[in-house]
């Protein structure tokens, strides 16, 4: 741990940042200082406003009142560019940089060395190796970005940061797509870079990773700062309870209502039956069956196959082998539309380019699959979206409560419930949830996780897909195990299994 | 919260996850892959060496310096048009106006000549009235936020326009000047003939291979072409940038009006209809990806030698209508597209 920080000047001090969008007030004089050395974590619920306050600190976003101040001189910030030469360097959740051009391209982009006025290509390419090997990374310059894991990526989007010679780094949910190897691979760089002198802020709801990796934090509700923390001075659960502003109790009331089990067992015909369904390249054939009422969750790490699976099961990808039954019925699922008429939903992973309008309003995303299901010529009588808007919004607690707000403006948390809410008002008997709960916030996690819980008990069917193998197990009847693209285990949940008998499943591939 | 799991490496090890080492496939996929950006061009260059064997085994002296040497010289305007249009579309842009800025600048090059104009005056007149309108495009495309389909489509009913409002007439060029320029030539060892707009050309292309290589403006290009976003964010100049390669394009196609003049030392207010297509099909042939992000500017000359080539060869052929160049135009587009289509699907 670095020395206390409170001795030195603070490198970033924003005071009193207040930021509106037509419907929605983001920030509201908040307060925030950044010290030389640190790793602060900047914690929130979705819609706490953390994304704008980072924006705002990054020049992406204008602020309507307030000061920031970055190394002693008060900034106004119009634009990225101004922000980066004040020495703040941003490294954003989907990684943001080009994968048509190569890592040294990317790294140096905007601040190659110039010989004579034109770039020099040679110096470029060794000042990127230097970059890559002061990250301790082992990759080829002259590789194609593209051609390398979100993990390596976000790496590189690091390295191009301290070309720079960064003082601020901001890291916004690095973490979300990247597995505990590199995890620690990233968190080792951070390490490095905090020791070295740069202000480290640290975005992320993994609350795990921020005990690790954090010195101090600072806690945002609903667009106000609620305060600032020694790491070492925060438990869990105050933490927990000071972002929701509220108790555990939502938390608690989901042990109660995955108690009961369902009778899958007693030879009832399952509601979807897969055998040997499998598609080349993809997944190997598989056996699965999922009952009315209860959840089968898929367990397996990234890149196992657990999405692949959910996208045979709904009719995304097309299986070259196998067949699937639908209530005993034998049917192919061609297209996703299909899958749909047969009472399938599917709620993908990227949610951002699969799933939700960012510039239709909250009212018009939740109707969006309603609408298409009834075709256009017939539309929804206004009352009516009104209402399946109104009930949804309040059972899954979408903030704002505005049906009118357009979808982008919301936190990442609140697209996902509008997602879901789209896909509950169609009325389906499967649900696929693939991620529901990634890179949301313990609040809307414990609401979604309760919500499927509800939805299950009152008969629906879910495929229950999540890395976070605690998650799956508090929710899951069932589980099935994936590994390297194949089902290699099935077991059927219940107090005695653990996340480490899963882990282990995965680890020896079920071969006991 | 993440699990933490010990034997994570079998994730690692798996199929399709890539790993940075120097094991001997590690570095041959690697090398494949790096060649891979230039397969669409290698690909431009395979058609091109085809197309003259084909050539060289029907027709006696097709395979000479002198066919080559007019190829340039027939196409040197169409070489500018598409190096411009080759900025625009790595943006992820189009450019539909260069035709009839091309037309627009011929017709006031010959009007402006005609009218007693010095010919030192109008060159760099004509030139410019490609890069104001390519500048009020680009302003569209980027303040008003206009799709770059619809703002240069508007451009190039209003150059058309605008040069049937100039000269409805086909005005011949006879300034002694002008017609020294346009007629001046020199041999390459004897052999080759360089024209004025070969020259010209050669010395764009130049231009350009080094903006869009050694300059940051070049680099913003690509950037822009592979995610807008991330280049805004990575503090790139985008905005500057969007607007530039429209004003780049505009002079491109003035210039390209200027070599026409030359060419045809007239200038007529119906030449370089549909033009702009051709450019846009040598760019697409010359491996540029329509989408932005991907290409090279040799590309887009060997596209537009590949199209000059098949001209070449249906005009020996003799018997075949010259029609049949826009159906192996239309067919090769086809092949290439296909084929960028293949390549960037198995990339991922």
């Amino acid at each position: 741990m670095t020395s206390s920080p409170s001795a030195d000047r603070p490198v970033v001090e924003m005071s009193g940042i207040s930021i509106e969008f037509p419907g929605v007030k983001a920030l509201d004089q908040v307060d925030f200082r950044l010290f030389p050395g640190e790793v602060h974590a900047l914690m929130g619920e979705n819609g706490a406003g953390k994304s704008t306050l980072i924006k705002a600190l990054t020049g992406v976003y204008g602020i309507d009142a307030g000061r920031i101040v970055v190394d002693g001189a008060e900034h106004r910030f119009s634009g990225p560019g101004e922000a980066q030469d004040a020495g703040i360097a941003t490294v954003y959740q989907e990684v943001n940089l080009c994968e048509n051009l190569t890592v040294a391209e990317n790294i140096m982009l905007g601040h190659e060395p110039r010989r004579l006025g034109a770039i020099d290509w040679r110096a470029a390419r060794r000042a990127a190796a230097e970059h890559l090997a002061t990250m301790g990374l082992d990759i080829d310059p002259a590789s194609s970005l593209g051609s390398h894991s979100i993990a390596i990526q976000q790496l590189v989007a690091i390295s191009r940061a301290m070309v720079v010679d960064a003082k601020v780094l901001i890291l916004d949910e690095p973490t979300s797509s990247l597995d505990a190897d590199e995890v620690a691979q990233l968190f080792a760089v951070v390490r490095r870079l905090r020791d070295q002198g740069v202000a480290v802020l640290f975005v992320s709801h993994f609350i795990e990773q921020v005990y690790e990796i954090s010195d101090r934090m600072t806690v945002l509700r609903n667009g106000q700062r609620v305060g600032e923390y020694r790491t070492d001075e925060l438990d869990r659960l105050e933490l927990v309870s000071t972002m929701i502003g509220r108790s555990m109790d939502v938390l608690e009331d989901l042990q109660v209502s995955t108690e009961h089990t369902v009778d899958a067992e007693q030879g009832a015909t399952p509601y979807l039956s897969a055998v040997g369904l499998g598609r080349k390249g993809d997944v190997r054939p598989f056996d699965l069956d999922v009952y009315a009422g209860e959840v089968v969750g898929l367990a397996g790490l990234l890149g196992s196959g657990r999405t692949e699976v959910a996208r045979l099961l709904s009719g995304a990808d097309r299986a070259d082998s196998g067949t699937t039954r639908i209530k005993d019925v034998p049917t192919r699922l061609r297209n996703p539309r299909a899958a749909i008429s047969q009472g399938i939903a599917f709620s993908s992973e990227d949610r951002k380019s699969e799933g939700v309008v960012g510039d239709l309003t909250v009212r018009e995303n939740i109707v969006l699959g309603l609408q298409a299901g009834r075709g256009w010529m017939r539309r929804l009588p206004r009352r009516q979206v009104d209402e399946i808007v109104e009930k949804y919004m309040a059972a899954l607690n979408v903030r704002p409560a505005n049906p009118d707000a357009l979808l982008r403006n919301l936190s990442g948390g609140n697209q996902q419930k509008v997602l879901l809410a789209r896909w509950l008002a169609t009325a389906p008997e499967l649900l696929i949830l693939d991620e529901p709960t990634r890179g949301i916030d313990v609040g809307a996690k414990a609401e979604i996780q309760k919500l499927v819980a509800e939805l299950a008990s009152q008969g629906m069917a879910v495929v229950f897909i999540s890395a976070e193998l605690e998650e799956v197990l508090r929710l899951s009847h069932r589980i099935g195990v994936m590994r390297d693209r194949r089902k290699v285990a099935e077991i059927v949940n219940s107090e005695d299994v653990g996340v480490d008998d899963v882990v282990e499943l995965i680890a020896s591939g079920g071969e006991h | 919260m993440a699990t933490t799991t010990p034997q994570h490496t079998v994730e690692g090890s798996g199929p399709g996850a890539p790993r940075p080492g120097g094991s001997g496939p590690a570095r041959i996929a690697r090398r494949l892959r790096i060649d891979r950006r230039y397969l669409p061009v290698v690909g431009t260059f395979v058609v091109l060496a085809l197309i003259l064997a084909i050539g060289g085994v029907r027709y006696d002296n097709f395979l000479s310096v002198g066919v080559l040497a007019n190829l340039f010289i027939n196409n040197s305007f169409l070489i500018v048009l598409a190096v411009g249009m080759t900025f625009v579309i790595l943006t992820g842009g189009i450019d539909l106006s260069v035709g009839a800025v091309l037309a627009l600048s011929a017709v006031s090059a010959a009007y402006l000549i005609d009218a007693g104009v010095p010919v030192a005056v109008v060159l760099p007149a004509v030139v410019l009235i490609g890069s104001i309108i390519g500048l009020l495009i680009g302003l569209m495309v980027h303040v008003f936020e206009v799709q770059p389909f619809i703002a240069t489509l508007a451009g190039m009913f209003f150059a058309r326009g605008l040069c049937f409002v100039i000269a409805p007439e086909s005005i011949p060029i006879t300034d002694e000047t002008f017609v020294a320029i346009a007629g001046w030539d020199t041999w390459i060892a004897g052999q080759w003939r360089m024209t004025t707009s070969v020259i010209v050309a050669l010395v764009v292309i130049g231009i350009a291979f080094y903006l869009l290589h050694f300059t940051q403006f070049g680099r913003t290009v690509y950037a822009i072409g592979g995610s807008e976003q991330s280049a805004r964010l990575m503090g790139l100049p985008v905005a500057r940038t969007k607007v530039l390669v429209y004003v780049i394009s505009g002079t491109c196609a003035g210039l390209g009006g200027l070599l026409f003049a030359m060419y045809s030392r007239s200038g007529y207010s119906l030449t370089g209809v549909a033009m702009e297509l051709d450019a846009i099909a040598a760019v697409v042939i010359g491996g540029t990806l329509l989408t932005g992000g991907t290409g090279f500017v040799l590309g887009s000359v060997l596209g537009v030698l590949v199209l000059g080539l098949i001209q070449t060869i249906i005009t020996y052929e003799g018997t075949l209508s010259s029609w049949w160049t826009k159906i192996f135009i239309g067919v090769l587009l086809l092949v290439f597209v296909v084929l960028q289509r293949v390549l960037s699907l198995r990339k991922t």
